[in-house]
């Protein structure tokens, strides 16, 4: 009877435990993932991650150091291809899709150790993100045909209204490399903003500013969410900004999704205090 | 009023630099106040001066060391060579054929720059250096195997791989004439290069590169210098745009090595050896790396000091090697940039035109 167990195939049900805002019921999710996971030799970096992500929801990836957060956000963007499973991004699969193509169907993101094109002007880097929405050719640059004067107009008033966001005006002439180190974290933000992204990636934003400029961060994300209409997640050690603004929250340890849920069920939960802060004791 | 960015100025002191010193030498050359050697020079100049910017693009603009420009030079030397000698009879104005003969050059170069360039750029830093290094080598030993001929029937080619071909093999008919002669090189070829000519040049390979890079695709060339990983996440096609950036920089080559062919009634592809290439990439150095003005002045000083160290006879080449090695080490410095900054007026923050 069980000759051929092995060769049908083995069923998972599918998972019916996400969570998203109730205003997003009406449309879509923009992020869907199915049993993602990633094997480095061996080692499951991420093991069967599913989340949803709301058309407008800012959500909140959380864990111990190592535990794959920044893993998860490299599948997402297919620096890493996944061994396993699906992503869905606004409904389409990215199977086999290029970090830039992925780009362009809309994941921006930004970088735990910031990348940004160092050696160009504030301007240009808000430009690059803009790169995919100039329309004009390699001829055109090189003739300056008159399509090159308006589209590059264009991108100067769109990449000023970008600055805009984080008063960064003033700064568009500046080399990037030579912004502090605040100024070039919102620098990153700006760009990723300029791919119009329907998902956008932020890799500890708030890393290495002060309560003040973090209260001032998180402000923002709630202007830029508000603004654009577009689902954020974040990765992010203040749990201050995670508790404060994240609606859904999503805790990873050694790469297992351990819970999910709202910040308040987050925070009494039991395995995620466990995971932070260690098992009690007996007796204790 | 409206300013300027500052790149666009520095842009436009460029062409006028260029243009000046046309104008300045051209009044010279017809006073006669110029020596043979050195107005024998002018042309040789104008191909090392497109040969470094094109290089520069590689290197400077898009990051990746290259060390087989001279094998595009050469592509483009004897192809243009090839195009202009078997139009000797139908195209009888010379500047069209040498017009004709550079866009072959440059077509040629652009067609082997993608051959090399699609495996090649998938490779990164020391590995591709090494592989365009190999490359240069292996264009040299190829135009060596040729022979080629033209008569009443069109061109006539052979690949004279195993060294028992020679020229009677070509069969040509009567009224043919042999253009290259395998490891002899071409010989008899008719010079039409102009300085005219290699102005006009040197004027196109410099809108071609800062328009570039002030452009779309410009900045996206140098987003994969600055960051790889950033550029692809905001959706830069990295193969695309690589691609571009060395084609457009072959292609460049090759047009100058039509120039550079044209100016020599014979030429042999040992001259595009390593030595070519390394002396192409010193001007790309010594000129700063993306700095394209610093190119132009750069390949021209370094055309210019053998010939201005003749007199010192045997040690010519020590104090030529002495003087590369104070300059690298000069404008190194940080004291004598300090001394540069505290000189030269302060950079404000650029205005934007618009």
């Amino acid at each position: 009877m069980d000759r051929f167990a092995h060769k049908r195939g083995k069923l998972v049900p599918l998972p019916s435990d996400s969570l998203v805002p109730e205003r997003d019921l009406n449309s879509a999710p923009v992020l869907e993932t199915r049993h993602l996971g990633i094997e480095f030799g061996g080692l499951k970096a991420v093991d069967d991650f599913n989340l949803t992500i709301g058309k407008t929801e800012i959500a909140g990836l959380i864990g111990p150091n190592g535990a794959g957060k920044t893993t998860v956000f490299n599948l997402l963007t297919k620096v890493y291809q996944p061994t396993k499973g699906t992503i869905l991004i606004n409904g389409t699969d990215t199977h086999g899709m290029s970090t830039a193509h992925v780009n362009r169907i809309g994941v921006a993101r930004t970088f735990q150790n910031i990348r940004l094109f160092n050696n160009l002007t504030v301007e240009e880097n808000v430009k690059l993100g803009l790169h995919n929405h100039i329309k004009y050719g390699m001829a055109g640059g090189i003739l300056r045909l008159p399509n090159y004067w308006k589209q590059e107009k264009i991108a100067h008033d769109k990449a000023m209204e970008l600055l805009s966001i984080f008063d960064m005006e003033h700064l568009a002439n500046h080399k990037a490399g030579s912004l502090p180190y605040g100024a070039q974290r919102r620098l990153e933000i700006v760009r990723a903003l300029g791919t119009n992204p329907s998902l956008l990636l932020l890799d500890e934003p708030a890393a290495g500013m002060n309560p003040s400029e973090t209260v001032d961060l998180m402000e923002n994300i709630i202007k830029i969410r508000d603004t654009f209409q577009i689902a954020i997640m974040l990765i992010e050690h203040d749990m201050n900004l995670v508790m404060g603004i994240c609606e859904g929250i999503c805790v990873l340890n050694f790469g297992k999704v351990i819970a999910k849920g709202s910040p308040e069920d987050i925070q009494s939960n039991p395995v995620v205090i466990e995971a932070y802060l260690g098992k009690k004791k007996e007796g204790e | 009023m409206r300013k300027l960015k500052t790149t666009t100025k520095i842009d436009f002191a460029t062409y006028i630099g260029v243009i000046i010193a046309f104008v300045v030498i051209t009044v010279l050359m017809n006073g006669g106040m110029l020596t043979r050697s050195f107005s024998g020079m002018l042309v040789p100049i104008c191909c090392s001066i497109v040969m470094a910017v094109s290089l520069n693009l590689t290197v400077g603009i898009l990051g990746e060391l290259s060390l087989g420009h001279a094998g595009f030079v050469s592509v483009g030397a004897f192809s243009g060579v090839i195009a202009s000698q078997s139009l000797v009879n139908a195209v009888e104005s010379e500047p069209v054929r040498l017009l004709i003969a550079i866009v072959v050059g440059a077509i040629c170069a652009a067609i082997a720059g993608i051959l090399i360039g699609i495996p090649v750029l998938r490779l990164r830093g020391d590995y591709l250096a090494i592989v365009t290094l190999a490359f240069g080598e292996i264009i040299k030993d190829l135009i060596n195997c040729l022979i080629v001929g033209v008569d009443s029937k069109g061109l006539h080619v052979l690949f004279n791989a195993k060294g028992t071909l020679t020229v009677q093999d070509l069969n040509l008919k009567e009224g043919g004439s042999v253009i290259i002669k395998g490891a002899q090189g071409a010989t008899g070829i008719k010079t039409i290069s102009t300085f005219t000519a290699g102005f006009i040049l040197v004027m196109v390979a410099l809108i071609v590169v800062l328009n570039l890079t002030r452009s779309r695709s410009g900045r996206a060339i140098m987003a994969l210098r600055d960051n790889r990983i950033a550029a692809e996440s905001v959706g830069i096609n990295v193969t695309k745009y690589k691609l571009m950036a060395f084609v457009t920089s072959a292609a460049l080559a090759g047009a100058a090595g039509a120039l550079y062919g044209l100016n020599y009634s014979s030429l042999v592809s040992s001259t595009f050896n390593f030595n070519m290439s390394i002396e192409i990439l010193l001007m790309v150095v010594f000129g700063g790396l993306g700095n394209i003005w610093g190119s132009v002045i750069a390949a021209a000083a370094i055309k210019l000091l053998p010939e201005m160290l003749r007199a010192l006879a045997d040690y010519r080449m020590l104090i030529y090697a002495i003087i590369l090695i104070l300059v690298m080490i000069a404008i190194n410095n940080p004291t004598i940039k300090g001394l540069l900054g505290k000189i030269l007026p302060k950079k404000k923050g650029d205005e934007i035109d618009g």
